[in-house]
């Protein structure tokens, strides 16, 4: 799946839910679902700053698609819920599509206004931190 | 003085803010500490200014300017009475709490704190009472010392007593405390600082809407608050000082209205309160602040007091039942704050789902990061009341903090 068919897929999803608290429920529910990442990776050189709550988020690129790994620490569980979505949107793409897209799934689901400023501010470090390993991994292999 | 039963709907009404849906929800404003809503008296006032008699003050000689100064001096004699000032030269307009912090560190600690000189503070402080005085140590060399406090969040007086030296200069702590809502024994802290030749200030933000200030019964030095805490406009405090120190001390910011002449050769400075009001200053709220403190004069302080501690008692029995729920601050004097803690839970977390709710609370660490460290968190949810809460809004709060707790375990 593209990454903008995957954003379509959560828009549908989201569709479905007419209470907030119904979204919110959704992503917290993303956020339990998350596989641990080896603790070796929970240091602040993963750490995603700008975040409220700690979130560690990892890269490996496989055949020129970059997979992405994130954790939360166990209270955050809305970011952890964020940062899973963004997973699945982004992992197993090339570098360049990752650098490149356009997220337009955030602003459609509503997710702007279900974040509070503070929150969304970590939510564009997150998105900044992914795009930035799209980035770098795409001009190494230029 | 018997305390009477305020008619809440009626004090509601007064509050445009209030009559409106949040989230599909009807608002709960409980951020209250953080700042107050606006009883329609003050926005009355501030657009009646713009509207029929914007001018600069105290230099005009025409009309308009001649109503606008007496306006602005109207409120320094509002809030003369409302602290029990002796005299309107005492009362400074600053542009809040932490503009009259910073002043007073910028003038009295320049002029009276050097070098080994003492300046204590409590572990509960706010930022805005603790970085303006590192500043100051970092400046001059003199030494910042924390006064500890009791797992209840109730000062260490007899750690203050031992801290209390003849090296203290200044001792400046809150009236209370915006994150814990302990009120602090402030008579008993001036009374020994005092004893040992120190002077005090005390950082009133969760103090003067809430608590009985009377500046000369408290025999304190200085006091600072913000409007905007007492259902007043943003972006204007005030500095109560006593004569005797804001005469010795140097001005604040240099410019017009605080000179008395100037020549390139020297200036002289202009007597108080205008010493220390460079500038031309906020004068449309200082203007709407007199309908502010009006408001509060009419319900009766005491009232209000009654009132709020009716909500606190009533929230704090309420959420006692919920599993996992552990309130930070449990001092026996307390203004209307409820901080919290629940296992397993993230206080942001628990901020997004209550807001939508149409309840609005404040998360974090309430600009008192070593006083979370002290309990060994990161943040709190906090709800602070106000005259215009009511019972039913605390049942939904607890509704809405058992429902974050469902969908977050």
């Amino acid at each position: 799946m593209t990454i903008n068919e995957k954003q379509d897929e959560i828009i549908d999803t989201f569709e479905l839910f007419d209470d907030p608290l119904d979204k919110t429920q959704y992503i917290i529910d993303l956020g339990k679902k998350l596989s641990p990442i080896d603790e070796q990776y929970k240091t602040d050189d993963y750490l995603i700053k700008g975040c409220q709550s700690r979130v560690w988020l990892y890269a490996e690129l496989k055949d020129n698609l970059l997979y992405f790994y994130g954790d939360g620490e166990p209270e955050a569980q809305i970011a952890k819920g964020l940062i899973s979505m963004l997973i699945d949107v982004l992992s197993g793409q090339t570098p360049e599509n990752i650098a490149n897209a356009d997220l337009y799934f955030i602003e459609r689901v509503g997710m702007s206004s279900l974040v509070t400023s503070r929150r969304a501010g970590g939510l564009n470090s997150m998105i900044q931190k992914m795009k930035q390993y799209g980035s770098v991994y795409s001009k190494l292999h230029a | 003085m018997e305390v009477q039963t305020i008619d809440i709907d009626t004090v509601r009404s007064l509050f445009p803010v209030l009559d409106q849906k949040v989230n599909g929800k009807p608002l709960v404003y409980f951020d209250n500490a953080a700042t107050t809503q606006k009883p329609r008296q003050v926005i009355d006032a501030l657009t009646g200014y713009y509207e029929g008699y914007n001018a600069n003050i105290h230099r005009g000689i025409h009309t308009l300017a001649e109503k606008a100064t007496s306006a602005f001096e109207e409120t320094r004699a509002a809030i003369r009475r409302f602290i029990n000032a002796p005299s309107t030269d005492e009362v400074i307009f600053t542009y809040g709490t932490t503009d009259g912090i910073n002043l007073i560190a910028k003038t009295f600690g320049r002029q009276f704190i050097g070098a080994g000189d003492e300046i204590l503070i409590s572990t509960m402080e706010h930022h805005s009472n603790i970085v303006p005085w590192q500043m100051l140590c970092e400046e001059k060399g003199c030494i910042l010392k924390v006064i500890p406090i009791h797992d209840s969040g109730e000062i260490d007086m007899e750690a203050f007593d031992r801290l209390l030296t003849d090296r203290t200069r200044l001792v400046s702590v809150g009236h209370a405390s915006n994150a814990l809502g302990t009120v602090n024994p402030v008579k008993e802290i001036i009374g020994k600082a005092h004893a040992a030749g120190a002077r005090v200030l005390v950082d009133g933000a969760q103090g003067a809407s809430h608590l009985d200030v009377d500046v000369q019964a408290m025999d304190v030095d200085f006091y600072v608050f913000s409007l905007h805490k007492m259902y007043g406009p943003t972006g204007m405090g005030i500095l109560y000082g006593k004569r005797e120190i804001l005469d010795a001390m140097p001005p604040y910011r240099g410019g017009g209205e605080m000179i008395r002449e100037v020549t390139f050769e020297k200036t002289t400075y202009a007597d108080l309160p205008y010493k220390f009001e460079a500038g031309t200053p906020n004068i449309a709220d200082v203007v709407a602040a007199k309908t502010a403190v009006e408001f509060i004069e009419a319900l009766g302080k005491a009232n209000i007091a009654a009132h709020e501690k009716a909500l606190l008692d009533y929230a704090t029995a309420a959420v006692a039942t919920i599993d996992g729920l552990r309130i930070i601050g449990q001092a026996r004097e307390k203004v209307s704050v409820l901080s919290f803690v629940i296992d397993g839970i993230h206080h942001e977390d628990m901020g997004v789902i209550l807001d939508q709710q149409g309840i609005a609370v404040r998360t974090g660490h309430h600009c008192t990061q070593p006083l979370m460290k002290r309990y060994g968190i990161t943040g709190t949810s906090r709800a602070s009341f106000a005259v215009y809460n009511t019972i039913e809004e605390i049942d939904i709060l607890k509704a809405g903090i058992e429902r974050a707790v469902k969908m977050l375990r």
